[in-house]
């Protein structure tokens, strides 16, 4: 056995040239799977990150807004206060269009929210600073607001100074009573910190719309996702009787179908890079063939001289195992830093996945173990009176 | 006790190439023992090299029996005949058959490595074998760098080397000068006197007559086996 790989290695070694070019074949087989599949798995992450921010464990109602029939935010609470077990937090979500003003500086993107209580650990943030809405300002339709860092940082110098100042909504002034803390690294306009949440009831008035037609809920566990939402689509259905005045997303579901999107984009570009390995195994083939043809004499006195088929068959089967299983180191390698190039230029931190890495190598020294067999088994079938015939 | 290494009886072997029926062994009975040195000649085309392959295991006969040491070789596998290869004979082909590609003490090693004789010992009769033909300090050199005498006793060292009890020689000296010539013959006669049994094959009747018997065939049948003496007598 050790033998046969150190014949392997010098066999290989000695046609160098011809070697390489049926390596070539694998390395880019190789290389090509561990590239697509780890770009491919780090757009992934990338996006599953995203996604996470945005917060898996939401639920989020979207109700028509029809005159006849409609739900009020108290039949919501009822029915949230009813399902406690299945779902954590709720809020009605009242979107205000607004620009906001202190003193002689605005801000035009910020986005202008009307929330409850809950909403702070519905989003998982925490105050850097003040007092969150509390359930009084909610129902006294308080003029008071929370806001978020950069909008804190942007018209009042820092979270501190933010504190009880009056920022003018539509005209009106509220208190900031809170600040919560930065969640971006670089804050920017119309980023993730650009907020003002403010009670929703006080939001309603504002946009002069008597219905909220917003919800976002929080599900206590993940893997309930599809039946709580489906426990609200019953009972909207209920109120509405008929499910196009409504929609209900869970956010894990979109994630799944995102992720199983890019799975299969993800089994397809592996499985045409697949392709480019299955055609390097032929090129291995082929080589090997060559080399049995050549190598008929030298196969003729090991036979002669008692070598068994099993020992001919062996010597082959593991030189053209060494041959694309080295070829599979290479491609490895290449792959693994053309990952980390390509990557950077694509600005995702994308890493070899380990499973690319060791199907791609398993599925090379496969193919050099499958694709040698039939040369080695002609090989080893050779007469040994003919083969010392040959020149 | 009859000490017959080789026994063939009958031996026939029959090649149909179209209609053709072509008799290569047409009934060779032939018995060979221990310690002989026997020439086996005939012209191109007279069966000896169909005979030398049979007597080698290395082909097996279309019918009649064939008992090396004892064994029943005739109707073997492939790779029970590889095995007997290995145990009972020493080849000395004509073209060295050396693998270019190995040093000389990996060539003289192969038959033992296929015998799986553990490294360390392999190396050392290896070694003691290329001593014997007089290159054990050329052992790290390739087959190559060696001129025609020094590659047959290179080979004559691997048909030593696993100590067998034939040792089988086709036309030893078919591409050596007559000097290298004279000295392989000189090293093969040392070796009978030494107790090894020798078949040579050869179509030239002078080399023959360096061996102590001689069987000649034609038309695939043996038409004369005696002595060496009673042989130069007809020639």
């Amino acid at each position: 056995m050790l033998q046969s790989f150190r014949l392997a290695i010098k066999s290989i070694w000695s046609n160098k040239m011809r070697s390489f070019l049926t390596m070539l074949g694998i390395i880019i087989g190789v290389a090509a799977v561990i590239i697509l599949v780890s770009l491919v798995n780090a757009y992934m992450s990338y996006m599953t990150e995203s996604f996470s921010s945005m917060g898996t464990n939401q639920i989020t109602v979207n109700m028509m807004s029809v005159a006849s029939r409609s739900v009020s935010v108290d039949e919501m609470y009822a029915f949230y206060e009813e399902n406690t077990d299945s779902f954590d937090n709720m809020t009605p979500m009242v979107s205000v269009s607004s620009t906001i003003k202190s003193g002689n500086d605005s801000l035009t993107s910020t986005s202008v929210s009307g929330v409850s209580e809950d909403y702070l650990s519905i989003k998982d943030y925490d105050l850097s600073y003040g007092r969150n809405i509390q359930y009084a300002d909610i129902t006294g339709r308080h003029n008071i607001c929370v806001v978020g860092a950069y909008v804190a940082e942007e018209l009042y110098g820092g979270a501190e100074k933010a504190y009880g100042q009056k920022l003018k909504i539509n005209g009106y002034a509220f208190t900031i009573v809170g600040i919560v803390e930065q969640q971006e690294d670089d804050m920017d306009e119309g980023g993730t910190d650009d907020f003002v949440w403010m009670p929703y009831s006080r939001a309603v008035k504002m946009a002069r719309n008597a219905n909220i037609t917003n919800y976002t809920f929080t599900i206590i566990d993940l893997t309930d996702a599809t039946s709580s939402k489906e426990l609200i689509e019953d009972f909207l259905y209920e109120k509405f009787k008929d499910d196009d005045l409504y929609t209900v997303t869970a956010m894990s579901e979109m994630l799944d179908e995102l992720n199983s999107m890019i799975a299969m984009v993800s089994a397809g570009l592996g499985g045409i890079a697949g392709i480019s390995l299955l055609v390097a195994g032929v090129g291995v083939m082929n080589i090997m063939l060559v080399s049995v043809t050549e190598r008929t004499r030298e196969i003729g006195i090991r036979k002669a001289l008692g070598a068994k088929r099993s020992v001919i068959m062996q010597q082959f089967v593991i030189e053209a195992a060494v041959t694309s299983s080295l070829g599979g180191i290479i491609g490895i390698i290449l792959g693994s830093f053309a990952t980390s190039a390509v990557g950077t230029l694509a600005g995702l931190s994308a890493t070899p996945t380990p499973s690319a890495v060791i199907v791609s190598f398993s599925v090379s020294v496969g193919i050099g173990l499958l694709f040698g067999y039939m040369p080695a088994s002609r090989a080893a079938k050779l007469n040994p009176i003919d083969a010392l015939r040959s020149e | 006790m009859s000490d017959a290494l080789i026994e063939l009886k009958d031996i026939y072997k029959i090649y149909v190439m179209g209609s053709e029926e072509v008799r290569a062994n047409d009934g060779i009975t032939l018995t060979i023992n221990r310690g002989e040195f026997v020439a086996i000649v005939g012209k191109s085309g007279s069966g000896k090299s169909t005979l030398m392959n049979i007597i080698g295991a290395l082909d097996v006969p279309t019918s009649g029996s064939y008992l090396l040491g004892g064994e029943d070789v005739d109707q073997m596998s492939d790779d029970q005949l590889a095995d007997i290869r290995n145990r009972m004979i020493g080849f000395i082909f004509q073209q060295y058959n050396l693998l270019p590609r190995s040093t000389l003490l990996e060539n003289v090693e192969l038959p033992l490595l296929y015998a799986k004789v553990p490294t360390e010992e392999r190396r050392e009769r290896a070694m003691r074998s290329l001593e014997r033909v007089g290159l054990a300090d050329k052992w790290k050199n390739y087959p190559k760098q060696l001129s025609g005498g020094q590659q047959q006793r290179v080979s004559i060292a691997r048909a030593l080397a696993g100590d067998p009890s034939l040792i089988l020689a086709d036309e030893p000296t078919g591409a050596l000068d007559s000097r290298t010539s004279g000295e392989v013959l000189n090293f093969l006669k040392e070796l009978n006197d030494e107790g090894n049994t020798i078949v040579m094959i050869t179509h030239d009747s002078s080399i023959a007559l360096r061996a102590r018997r001689v069987v000649r065939i034609h038309d695939g049948k043996i038409n004369f086996d005696g002595d060496v003496k009673e042989y130069a007598a007809i020639l």
